[in-house]
């Protein structure tokens, strides 16, 4: 391992020279850690996030990541990097699946616990019948926890949203837990080009005393503290309590809104915004939206894309600046319930305009003609057969 | 580098609560007290609400007063009625989700280890018999076997109290409670044994009866546990609610169960044994020299 000296998040993150690599998104997750100056990944095994933490056991072994185990269960893995984080270290694992969801207990209360830590989410089938193939309807189960919720087109995405991810969830005025979710396989086990700065460049060290909530170290005063008060009591008090602190976490996770503008360019990704048509998408979704919008333009179509980056907090205001002159949007999706169109629709004012799909599910691709079918629909063009340029 | 955080800035007494200052001038930060003098120190408990003639409660202000090192130590605990006492100690404790205690200690530990290599801090699970031998039963089993190093301290009320008393896997076979209308079918968890198999270097089965040796226990456990692996003790706390226990007869049954299935019982690998041995030494010379000078 090369020497590797702390720069500053604003450089590392935006100014570094960059260098093109061609690489999956399993190892995408695996550079952005080395970089990340993580003091403690715990894994558990489960397809097709295994890779990953394979690859940042090596970044162990190797000595850029300071300590790393294989745990016992999901729910073990995710309590125990809540207890690391409240010690102080800057933690880090992943998951998918259904491993998210026997680690969900744990997950959704880092939040309220204020746990900042990045988790990777490499979605997969949820059980059952069994599958290991992607399918992002895990996704929907994360989104009314609190954290911040990032979803990853490519390879280059994922690099970027987990090493800004440590940033912006360690930030004062947010300390969550940022989920940086992909879809298993068509991101993790392919390659794509990825822009990457320099190796022997690191994040500065979590400093655990910036902070809103003080780590459990004993390194702090006073000595009464009890860093997650369960609130015992059947009393008006004890509402108010947990009220005020359900609010706080939303509002931090409002206030992360500037930093991901900040770092990863904002929350959305507009092409084409005035287009009369537009394709509303995210993760892989998003790729096969980037492609369907470029038939459209070749075609001579007037049609958008608006690429969701960040789930949560949800880029409501900005969708509905964009879609205000929409006259049909579509929302291809890799899972069964729409959990996107849902949050679309409920943020514009005219939800009849959003096409409901396409969506797959179960492991299947999407192809773009299936967008395009949607997009010839919504602008009344008639295609004898439907092959595209 | 705790005490320090502990002790009140020159000036600021006047503005500190009264209770806090009592904690830092007559308590136990920084110093070792014997628990035979209860009552005559600043306890880092004693305010709880549990009921009244709960021989938990008792054990867990034992333990506060047994810890060889609080102002360094951090408790951990999960649902049930051991974290209504704990949270209201002048230890910091983390109450995380349900069964997690030994998972979380995990992390934690390890992220002091990373952050402070050269000093010790004591982490403690104290959690009841459903959260270590049922719901946690994994992560406690695991925790063992990866040789972490925290104690763990299993407050066996043989009961789910807090949720109003249903069958535990710790509960004797045979005992009717809820959940367990016609009584319970399988034999209580021999835990003991599961800790000595697991990984665990120094391991007691105590009924408390004797608070000198409770405390001895509990600093063995936490001494072993800061340089060779996980600890584990079995304390019998019963819970007098839920098995109709009379307040002034709490003790009493603690001693009959110490004489039946509670005998005193310690196990400890022989590094460890030659460990404690070696501090408990110098300890009583420390105290020699004390009396002479």
């Amino acid at each position: 391992m090369p020497d590797q000296r702390v720069v500053d998040p604003e450089y590392l993150i935006l100014e570094a020279p960059r260098e093109r690599k061609f690489i999956t998104g399993s190892q995408a997750f695996a550079e952005a850690i080395k970089r990340a100056n993580v003091d403690i990944a715990i894994a558990y095994p489960i397809t097709p996030q295994s890779e990953t933490m394979h690859l940042v056991g090596d970044l162990y072994a190797q000595g850029y990541v300071k300590d790393y185990y294989r745990a016992e269960e999901e729910y073990g893995a995710m309590s125990a990097i809540a207890g690391a984080v409240r010690g102080g270290a800057r933690a880090f694992s992943a998951t998918s699946g259904p491993g998210l969801l026997r680690g969900l207990e744990a997950i959704v209360s880092w939040p309220g616990h204020r746990i900042p830590a990045v988790l990777g989410v490499m979605t997969r089938v949820v059980n059952a019948p069994l599958s290991i193939q992607p399918d992002n309807v895990e996704i929907s189960y994360l989104l009314n926890c609190g954290m911040i919720v990032l979803h990853a087109e490519n390879q280059q995405d994922v690099f970027d949203f987990t090493l800004a991810g440590f940033v912006i969830s360690e930030k004062v005025d947010v300390y969550i837990p940022v989920a940086v979710c992909t879809e298993g396989f068509f991101v993790t086990h392919a390659k794509g080009y990825v822009n990457l700065p320099p190796e022997d460049m690191k994040l500065p060290p979590r400093d655990p005393y910036k902070a809103p909530v003080p780590p459990t170290d004993c390194e702090i005063p006073p000595a009464r503290i009890q860093r997650d008060a369960p609130v015992q009591k059947s009393n008006f008090m004890s509402y108010l309590i947990h009220a005020v602190w359900q609010q706080e976490i939303w509002s931090a996770n409002q206030r992360s809104r500037k930093w991901i503008k900040h770092y990863l360019g904002g929350l959305v990704e507009v092409v084409n915004p005035d287009a009369e048509v537009f394709i509303v998408a995210s993760g892989c979704a998003a790729a096969q939206g980037r492609e369907a919008q470029r038939y459209a333009e070749m075609e001579g179509l007037p049609v958008g894309l608006v690429k969701v980056k960040s789930i949560r907090p949800f880029p409501a205001q900005e969708i509905r600046e964009i879609l205000k002159k929409a006259k049909a949007v579509i929302v291809p999706e890799h899972n069964i319930v729409g959990w996107l169109a849902k949050e679309v629709k409920a943020v514009i004012p005219n939800s009849g305009i959003v096409v409901d799909g396409p969506r797959v599910y179960g492991g299947m691709t999407l192809p773009v003609e299936l967008i395009m079918e949607k997009i010839y629909e919504a602008l009344g063009v008639k295609k004898a057969k439907k092959t595209v340029v | 580098m705790g005490l320090e955080y502990v002790r009140i800035s020159p000036g600021f007494e006047k503005y500190m609560p009264r209770d806090y200052v009592d904690l830092v001038k007559f308590g136990q930060f920084g110093r070792e007290v014997d628990v035979m003098q209860l009552g005559q120190f600043k306890e880092l408990v004693e305010e709880h609400p549990m009921c009244a003639g709960c021989y938990m409660a008792y054990f867990i202000r034992i333990f506060y007063a047994a810890l060889p090192k609080p102002e360094d130590t951090i408790v951990l605990g999960t649902a049930g009625c051991a974290r209504l006492a704990l949270s209201q100690a002048a230890v910091p404790f983390i109450y995380g989700n349900y069964g997690d205690t030994n998972a979380v200690a995990s992390g934690l530990k390890r992220a002091l280890s990373i952050r402070f290599p050269d000093k010790d801090k004591d982490v403690v699970v104290i959690a009841g018999d459903g959260g270590l031998m049922d719901i946690g039963f994994g992560m406690t089993m695991h925790s063992w076997f990866r040789k972490e190093k925290f104690t763990t301290i299993m407050v066996d009320n043989e009961v789910y109290g807090n949720t109003g008393g249903q069958e535990s896997g710790m509960s004797p076979k045979g005992v009717q409670l809820k959940m367990a209308p016609l009584g319970k079918k399988f034999e209580k968890i021999n835990a003991v044994q599961l800790a000595i198999d697991s990984g665990c270097v120094y391991v007691a089965k105590i009924s408390p009866t004797n608070p000198k040796r409770i405390a001895k226990v509990i600093r063995r456990a936490i001494f072993a546990a800061r340089k060779f692996g996980p600890t584990f003790i079995h304390a019998y706390t019963s819970c007098n609610i839920e098995y109709s226990i009379p307040t002034r007869e709490v003790l009493a049954d603690a001693r009959k169960r110490e004489k039946e299935d509670f005998k005193f019982f310690e196990w400890m690998t022989d590094e460890v044994k030659e460990f404690l041995e070696e501090i408990e030494r110098k300890e009583k010379e420390k105290k020699k020299q004390e009396v002479k000078s």
